[in-house]
């Protein structure tokens, strides 16, 4: 610093100190005094596990869908006004449509490299969802969201729904068959809420179904708000990561409070690095060879059509199974009614998610073990949550199934209702068959590797002396049997 | 993050000093992965010049960027410290002097104030109301709900049923088992008006509900299109066995037997429309739907 701060005679050496890239480092340092925070991070340790890039797959993916879906707004247009087709696709010349989904065909046919990002866009969101989706069932079967990281369960849990949400309003701003189709369920769904339900779907859409207003504002709901709070969020999840450290996997040398792993640089940012052009590579290679949401051939949204097969993407098709599985009950009384798609779309879908917020709190309260953990459990040795989280994860892949029902007929040659009426049983009869089959796996498995579980052995962990910063006792830190 | 590192604890040295050789092969390969990326992005340039290409694009992207994210994990795996280093967790809790510090600077002042409860609850107060104002323009978004979800146009009946078209229907216009979509006249874009007209058999054992035995009109009997589960239309007729099928979420309904739901998540019959013929022969809507048609709501039998 002091070397530029007082300039002396010029020196013939070229050394290292007088690269640009050096020189501009000793610029910024000076006023911001930043090598003495960027070798912390340098140092910032990252235990290593294949499970532990789950999370990062879904922030790779988020990356390009920004990036993606960028590109694309600079092309769509989120109007409903009534134009006719004129463009290269000749199936649909001469058809009147919106707006919406004209640029959505211009998008896809006339703009060069339009197509393949609006694979790649749509990819992407499938694969995002898929990584957090499988990051959430790693924590939860480790036990990662236990004290102290609550708050990153929650905030993952609302990057959850919002991805789900935006994942949604995303396909439905085209105005093709299919995604009108969606809008209706969604409209309905508002539309059973009990007694504010015909206020806000009339305040969503802006007027009954269609609406006028749909469109234009999912877009600026799809582009603008949710990206916006998904990009705090995750910056608040990464943030609370790197305060509260990675947990790691028992193993020699890892406790409860230290954090064993590789330094993040330059080995761990290398190959995140590494990974971030890979996923991309996957996303580009997907979108560019297997077609994906083929609007041309839905045809523009006219709300006196559908067609037959009508899917959502896949991480909405829980919701989709659950409105078929679920029988034709209403509840009337005193003039008014429950509708029937609020049980599955508003009770379900809000039971499901209070009860993930509730998880980490619920088991606290259950096994009584509020203290800190830093080591994760294996699955194995925690088999009542891992058979509770199997019997879940059996329960919601009945009702994805159920929302192919009639896929599966047409595929296997089936009656549509023998196969619902299947689901109907299945979603009650799976989850316990596969909980307690689980359940004894665990038990089957934890005793042939010699190691007690949880149901057998009472973990207390560390909580006051490392609280308090005393000396911990070093015969008692390697007691517990889970270390083992 | 006032943590250091504290190294050395675990782990063996990752540096593997095995042959010069294969080191030299990996770093040919890592370089090899650059090249490929290189040139596959130079024929990405190429191929969009030429006009572009979904599929050409999408694997030279591909190409690019797998090249280069294999040449760098080629890279750290190879040519990167593999050691493993342990770093001490401090609590995360604040100690109780910490607390008692903090708490002692936030009160800071507070003991020049009378009374800070007055201006606290009215501070409160104030901004409590302003929450409440600003929730007010939220009624901009959208009309009253209103009788809108309780009627369609067929309330200004009688009116001639058309085809999309805006052609009128004749009874002779549908032959026996089939079925047509139809609209009140001048109202073919009313999403909540959509009609299917269905033509019967004689020996399907059609059962008019009560009070509806005069509601059709030479074995065609109509129906509201939007299921009554959650408003999909009901675009499928087996006229066989005379059911009608919501493609979303396959409830069923007994065409002859008002249009009950046989299967499926749909709890309510789909409304009737009551039909007739004018003098010129064109089939007419009498009144409106037999009631509110589409998915329910909280107050639909209000």
């Amino acid at each position: 610093m002091s070397e530029l701060a007082t300039p002396g005679p010029p020196k013939r050496r070229r050394g290292p100190e007088h690269l640009l890239t050096h020189r501009l480092a000793r610029w910024v340092d000076s006023r911001l005094g930043t090598a003495k925070l960027a070798r912390t991070a340098l140092n910032k340790v990252f235990p290593d596990h294949w499970s532990f890039m789950l999370g990062e797959l879904g922030l790779y993916c988020f990356i390009v869908l920004v990036l993606t879906g960028v590109y694309l707004t600079f092309f769509f247009s989120p109007s409903l006004n009534t134009v006719i087709y004129q463009g290269s696709y000749g199936p649909l010349r001469g058809v009147e449509m919106s707006e919406a989904y004209r640029s959505a065909l211009e998008l896809s046919f006339d703009v060069r490299a339009g197509l393949v990002m609006r694979q790649i866009h749509h990819w992407a969101a499938l694969l995002f969802l898929a990584s957090l989706g499988v990051h959430l069932a790693r924590v939860f079967f480790t036990g990662a969201f236990r004290r102290p990281r609550e708050l990153n369960w929650i905030i993952g849990c609302t990057l959850l729904i919002l991805a789900m949400l935006n994942g949604l309003f995303g396909y439905s701003l085209l105005d093709d068959q299919l995604s009108g189709t969606g809008l209706r369920i969604v409209y309905s769904i508002t539309l059973s809420v009990p007694l504010v339900g015909t206020w806000l779907a009339s305040l969503l859409f802006g007027g009954e179904f269609p609406g006028p207003d749909i469109i234009s504002r999912l877009y600026v709901i799809h582009i603008l708000l949710v990206p916006a709070v998904i990009t705090i969020l995750l910056t608040a999840h990464l943030a609370i990561l790197v305060r509260q450290k990675h947990t790691h996997f028992p193993g020699p040398g890892r406790r409860d409070d230290n954090v064993v792993g590789e330094r993040m640089w330059p080995t761990y940012a290398a190959k995140a690095l590494g990974l971030f052009f890979l996923t991309s590579a996957l996303l580009a290679f997907l979108g560019g060879v297997f077609q994906i949401n083929p609007i041309w051939i839905y045809g523009p949204f006219d709300p006196a059509e559908v067609s037959a097969a009508s899917q959502p993407d896949w991480y909405m098709g829980w919701l989709d199974g659950a409105l078929r599985i679920m029988p034709g009950w209403e509840i009337r009384a005193f003039g008014f009614e429950i509708p029937n798609p609020f049980f599955p779309g508003v009770l379900l879908a809000g039971l499901t998610f209070t009860l993930l917020y509730a998880w980490p709190f619920l088991e606290a309260r259950v096994t009584r073990d509020h203290a800190e953990h830093h080591l994760l459990d294996r699955p194995r040795q925690r088999p009542v949550r891992t058979a509770l989280g199997m019997a879940t994860i059996a329960f919601y892949t009945v009702l994805f199934l159920g929302g192919a029902a009639d896929v599966l007929g047409a595929t296997f040659g089936l009656s549509v209702n023998a196969i619902l009426w299947t689901f109907r049983f299945l979603c009650l009869l799976a989850p316990p068959v596969v909980g307690v089959v689980t359940y004894k796996l665990c038990k089957e498995m934890s005793a042939r590797d010699g190691v007690p579980t949880a149901s057998r052995v009472t973990v207390r962990e560390i909580p006051r002396r490392l609280r308090h910063g005393e000396e911990r006792d070093e015969a008692e830190r390697e007691s517990p049997a889970l270390r083992s | 993050m006032t943590d250091l590192v504290e190294p050395g604890v675990a782990g063996p040295d990752g540096a593997d000093p095995g042959p010069q050789e294969r080191g030299r092969r990996v770093e040919l390969a890592s370089a090899g992965c650059f090249v490929v990326a290189t040139l596959a992005a130079l024929a990405l340039a190429v191929v969009y010049w030429q006009g572009g290409q979904p599929q050409a694009e999408g694997v030279l992207l591909a190409l690019t960027l797998g090249g280069i994210g294999t040449g760098i994990v080629l890279w750290a795996k190879h040519f990167m410290p593999t050691d493993e280093v342990a770093e001490d967790r401090h609590p995360l809790e604040s100690s109780e002097e910490e607390i008692a510090e903090f708490a002692a600077d936030f009160e800071a002042g507070q003991s020049t104030l009378a009374s800070r409860r007055i201006l606290l609850a009215t501070a409160g107060g104030a901004c409590a109301a302003l929450g409440v104002a600003l929730v007010f323009p939220v009624r901009s978004l959208g009309p009253r709900p209103g009788r809108g979800l309780k009627e369609t146009p067929y309330k200004n009946a009688p009116i001639r049923v058309v085809v999309e078209s805006g052609d009128p229907v004749r009874p002779a216009d549908l032959e026996i088992d089939g079925f047509i979509t139809v609209w009140p006249e001048g109202y073919t874009d009313a999403a909540d008006a959509s009609t299917l007209l269905i033509h019967f058999r004689r020996d399907q054992d059609f059962q008019p509900r009560p009070g509806r035995e005069d509601w059709t009109v030479d074995d065609i009997v109509a129906y509201s299109k939007l299921c009554t589960h959650v408003g999909c239309p009901v675009g499928l007729y087996q006229a066989q066995l005379g059911l009608l099928l919501c493609p979303c979420h396959q409830s069923t309904f007994d065409v002859m037997q008002g249009a009950r739901p046989v299967f499926g998540p749909a709890a309510r019959a789909l409304p009737q429309l009551p039909l007739a013929q004018d003098d010129d022969g064109f089939i007419i809507a009498t009144g409106d739907f037999s009631a509110p048609v589409g998915p329910g709501f909280w107050d639909r039998g209000r």
